[in-house]
């Protein structure tokens, strides 16, 4: 039977190449004409614990993981410390293969590597028994000494690779190709023996499984990409030529990308002694006249509050990414979560004058931080694209064409020296950078080095040359001007082409989902599974944090009945910033949250939406219904 | 054509240049030490043909923060601390900018102890200038990292139980490649260290010993001084024996006698920006240039990293 996509599944201990192994099968997959998503789980640690990729593949559009999975290669853990059960972290070699046994869907296949787990083992976690239960076909195949014999031991990963194409039917070219682009030399060549001497083998054995990879076509060529890629190709494309960092997971993918790109597009990448140092260095690098941008995750972040204070009084051009995990303080280092929304809002002392982006998807990752360089840069304020583990960690294929696009190397609002020379300066010929008197809210500035612009950047409050100055009249006019370019940077928001916000669904739904960021596109798949139930619901993706999009969530909320809010946190964050912003449509709003460090699967956003229309409890598991408080 | 004409000119200038023509007026207390920090600083830009337009200085926070306010040029008055990751930031942008960080004891050996510790080991060309005056003077008499021990005030009632920081020692362990302390009460000098440290090609740390009448120490206090070069007799190219140098120097300074001076001097270290450049990682350009050319070209992502994701 071909089935209309497929979920597979590859989990073994960090260290045994599920990264690598997982990225080259979705390519593969890719090149032969689907569409490919990734979901990505891992342990913080850098040898043995349970990691797992999960490769969702389909003719059409995928852009969420699935439910559930159908096949399972299972290396388990060659890492595995404690072969013990009662250990405190379990029967770590195990791992790999029990921990997906809920997961499985009826019918599912499982491969494991019988020359690392033994057939005793397996008796313990009564795979058999499940097998049954669920109609699973298990086959243990010696990865182990297939890649022993035929290339090296750690090539088990590759072996697994061949095994699962036999069994799927996926034509082992793609693979060879990619060990050839990939690898090269020897070890490719070792790698592509490995590759079909597993495929062999698993020809021979008895299929009793009818599931197969599904066949499609894609109309031009495609790439395959994270979300971190895509933020830090924004950012080159938006012209950024100067990172500063510090390394923390899971920010480090776009410091690592940006680290090693930036050298051969010209530009410079540091990394510092603290987070502290890396947002002050990114502030210094665009005051002088550099697009820079800094980031990092949750923690980091908290050490950037004051230089970024600092370069929304001293109107400096700043672009700052933040990579959420699970908090609070360490939480969950490699789980997902949604729970820094309050915390890039409103950091730092003071009233808050920042741009906030939450891309939701791979595409908009990319868009949006060629945004928050456009504001950045345009406006005098710091710009922030906020995303998570998720989005940062999953691959996702895109039109190849997409990228096809000019970089932007518009340093924003500054003046040539010419200009200068035309422009007002005070009586001892500093320029009036911060001149408060006109009905602009933000002035063009000068860069240092530049003759006749010279002024003074201050953290303090200033009048127009940077002198500081704590009249009462000034103070105000400085404030209003300075939180002015919000509301400008909202007109151009709405007035553009495009809205950051995106709907999905009939726009006569009686029902509606709102959603920030990395569940954008789960949400979405939800709403065609209801849609497709009888329900009659729409959703929309809000990406613009600050400055909020009033009008345009107002008018979503004003045409529905009920509406759900999802989001991974456990205090509603999104919902309350709703209900700041817009003032009501209280009674409306019911969240749906979750903050176990899993993601949302689709099929859970349709029993939350089913048990908050029909007032029926949840069946279990993590999430919580939160209906708005004082209802 | 540059689009930072003020960078690399032949300057004649004056010290008057230097001077803010209108208001602020120093805000600073009567006999403190901070006036002469800047009057060396205006003495020698003049001396080494630098133009207000082509200094980068960045201060930190307190009463030292407020140079950048009295002093003409580009000015960046940053956060407690944080002078150094701004500056040094500034430096790499635009090589062409003769950058310049300055702040107090508490804000360079205290607050923004890492970026000390971390700028000097990277040795950016750039100059530090420290107003050590032993206290927190703007937040009215504090305890600082560089008080001595038993220092009493209304924090450390008692008298603090701790040693100070070594501040010449501290810089020459993470790898300044210019050291020196000069005060307030020596003028002469101090226009001189200034000046060598300006024209010094990588981190030079400048210790300034800045007396606060109103919270510590008046001048006399910082009088008489010793110039290291005239009464003792060491290498300061020698690491070893500028380390015993400048341990007696930070030692004899609580005992009232105060030893002044160049204490370090490295010229064969190359700046952080020749060994960013030596490793492909800097553009020889300067980076800032780049965007201010009549018609910039950028690299695209799509001609350099797409074909790896197909």
């Amino acid at each position: 039977m071909t089935v209309h996509e497929l979920k597979w599944r590859i989990a073994g201990g960090s260290g045994d190449g599920i990264d690598s192994t997982s990225q080259n099968f979705a390519k593969a997959l890719m090149r032969a004409g689907l569409d490919v998503f990734t979901h990505r789980h891992y342990p913080s640690r850098i040898r043995g614990g349970h990691t797992y990729v999960e490769v969702r593949a389909r003719p059409d559009d995928v852009r969420s993981r699935g439910d559930g999975f159908d096949f399972l290669l299972s290396l388990g853990d060659s890492f595995a410390r404690n072969p013990d059960d009662e250990a405190y972290y379990g029967e770590e070699e195990l791992k790999p293969l029990y921990e997906h046994f809920d997961d499985l869907n009826e019918g599912g296949v499982i491969v494991y590597d019988s020359g690392l787990i033994d057939e005793e083992a397996v008796e313990a976690i009564d795979l058999h028994e499940r097998a049954e239960e669920n109609n699973w076909h298990v086959y243990p195949v010696d990865l182990r000494g297939l890649a022993r014999e035929h290339g090296r031991e750690v090539m088990r990963n590759t072996a697994g690779v061949g095994v699962s194409a036999a069994l799927l039917g996926i034509d082992t070219t793609y693979f060879e190709e990619l060990m050839q682009e990939v690898m090269g030399g020897d070890i490719a060549e070792a790698n592509i023996e490995t590759l079909n001497a597993a495929y062999d083998h698993a020809q021979e054995l008895d299929h009793t499984h009818d599931l197969e990879v599904p066949e499609g076509d894609h109309d031009g060529e495609q790439a395959m990409v994270t979300g971190s890629d895509a933020i830090a190709y924004g950012a080159l494309d938006a012209g950024c030529r100067f990172i500063s960092g510090y390394p923390m997971t899971p920010w480090t993918d776009v410091f690592t990308i940006m680290s090693q790109n930036l050298p051969r597009f010209g530009g410079i990448a540091e990394q510092v002694e603290d987070e502290i140092a890396a947002a002050s260095l990114a502030i210094g690098a665009s005051h002088t006249g550099v697009k820079a941008m800094s980031g990092s995750s949750g923690g980091g972040f908290a050490l950037m509050s004051e230089p970024l204070g600092l370069a929304e009084m001293t109107e400096t051009p700043v672009v700052l990414v933040e990579a959420m995990r699970a908090g609070p303080s360490t939480g969950m280092p490699t789980k997902s979560e949604q729970a820094d929304l309050e915390h890039v809002l409103y950091t730092s002392q003071g009233d808050s004058c920042r741009v906030v982006f939450a891309p939701g998807n791979v595409q908009e990752a990319y868009e949006q931080t060629r945004q928050a360089f456009k504001y950045a840069y345009d406006y005098h304020l710091p710009a922030i694209v906020l995303y998570d583990q998720k989005l940062g960690g999953e691959m996702r294929n895109v039109p190849a064409e997409f990228f096809d696009r000019e970089p932007d190397p518009d340093p924003g609002a500054v003046l040539t020296e010419d200009e200068l020379a035309e422009a007002a300066h005070d009586a001892a010929g500093k320029f009036k950078r911060f001149d408060y008197e006109g009905d602009d809210v933000v002035n063009p500035r000068s860069v240092p080095g530049q003759e006749g612009g010279r002024f003074l950047a201050t953290g303090n409050e200033s009048q127009e040359v940077g002198h500081i100055n704590e009249d009462p009249d000034i103070r105000t006019k400085q404030m209003d001007r300075r939180l002015g370019k919000l509301s400008a940077i909202r007109e151009d928001l709405d007035e553009g082409e495009e809205s950051n916000q995106t709907y999905h669904g009939p726009a006569d739904a009686d029902y509606g989902v709102l959603v920030w960021g990395s569940q954008q596109d789960t949400v979405f798949e939800a709403v065609d599974r209801l849609n497709d139930r009888g329900s009659s619901v729409k959703a929309l993706g809000v990406s613009d944090l600050m400055p909020y999009p009033e009008e345009e969530v107002t008018a979503f909320l004003e045409s529905v009945e009920e509406c759900l809010v999802v989001e991974m946190n456990a205090t509603a964050q999104f919902r309350g910033l709703t209900q700041k912003e817009l003032g009501r449509f209280g009674p409306k709003l019911t969240s749906l949250l979750k903050y176990d460090g899993e993601p949302f699967e689709p099929s859970e956003v349709v029993e939350g939406f089913e048990a908050s229309i029909e007032e029926t409890d949840l069946p279990g598991g993590n999430m919580r219904l939160v209906p708005t408080a004082g209802d | 054509m540059t689009a930072f004409s003020a960078i690399h000119e032949e300057h004649e200038s004056d010290k008057e240049d230097f001077t803010p023509g209108v208001e602020p007026q120093p805000t600073w207390c009567p006999g403190c030490g901070d006036f002469a920090v800047l009057k060396a600083l205006k003495g020698a830009m003049p001396e080494l043909g630098r133009s207000p337009e082509e200094v980068m200085l960045v201060t930190g926070i307190g009463c030292s923060g407020k140079l950048s306010s009295y002093f003409e040029s580009y000015g960046y008055h940053s956060i407690h601390g944080r002078a150094l990751p701004v500056a040094r930031a500034s430096k790499l942008a635009n090589p062409g900018l003769e950058v310049i960080a300055a702040g107090g004891d508490g804000d360079g050996y205290g607050i923004g102890g890492n970026h000390f510790m971390h700028t000097a080991r990277e040795n950016h060309d750039m100059t530090y200038i420290v107003f050590n005056n032993e206290i927190f003077g703007l937040t009215k008499g504090q305890t600082s990292p560089t008080s001595p021990k038993g220092h009493k005030s209304k924090t450390q009632p008692s008298g603090s139980a701790k040693d100070p920081v070594r501040p010449l020692t501290l810089s020459l362990a993470s790898g300044a490649s210019y050291i020196a302390r000069t005060a307030a009460t020596n003028p002469r000098q101090a226009q001189e260290i200034i000046a060598e440290a300006v024209e010094h090609d990588g981190f030079a740390h400048v210790d300034f010993l800045t007396q606060c009448p109103t919270w510590n120490k008046d001048a006399k206090e910082y009088v008489p001084y010793t110039d290291v070069q005239d009464e003792y007799d060491f290498d300061r190219t020698d690491r070893r024996e500028a380390a015993d140098m400048m341990y007696e120097a930070e030692t004899k300074l609580h005992e009232g006698e105060v030893l002044t001076g160049r204490f370090y001097r490295d010229e064969q270290r190359p700046s952080y920006g020749q060994e960013k450049r030596s490793t492909g990682e800097m553009p020889e350009d300067h980076l800032a240039e780049r965007y201010f050319e009549d018609d910039p070209e950028f690299e695209r992502v799509a001609d350099h990293l797409i074909d790896r994701h197909k």
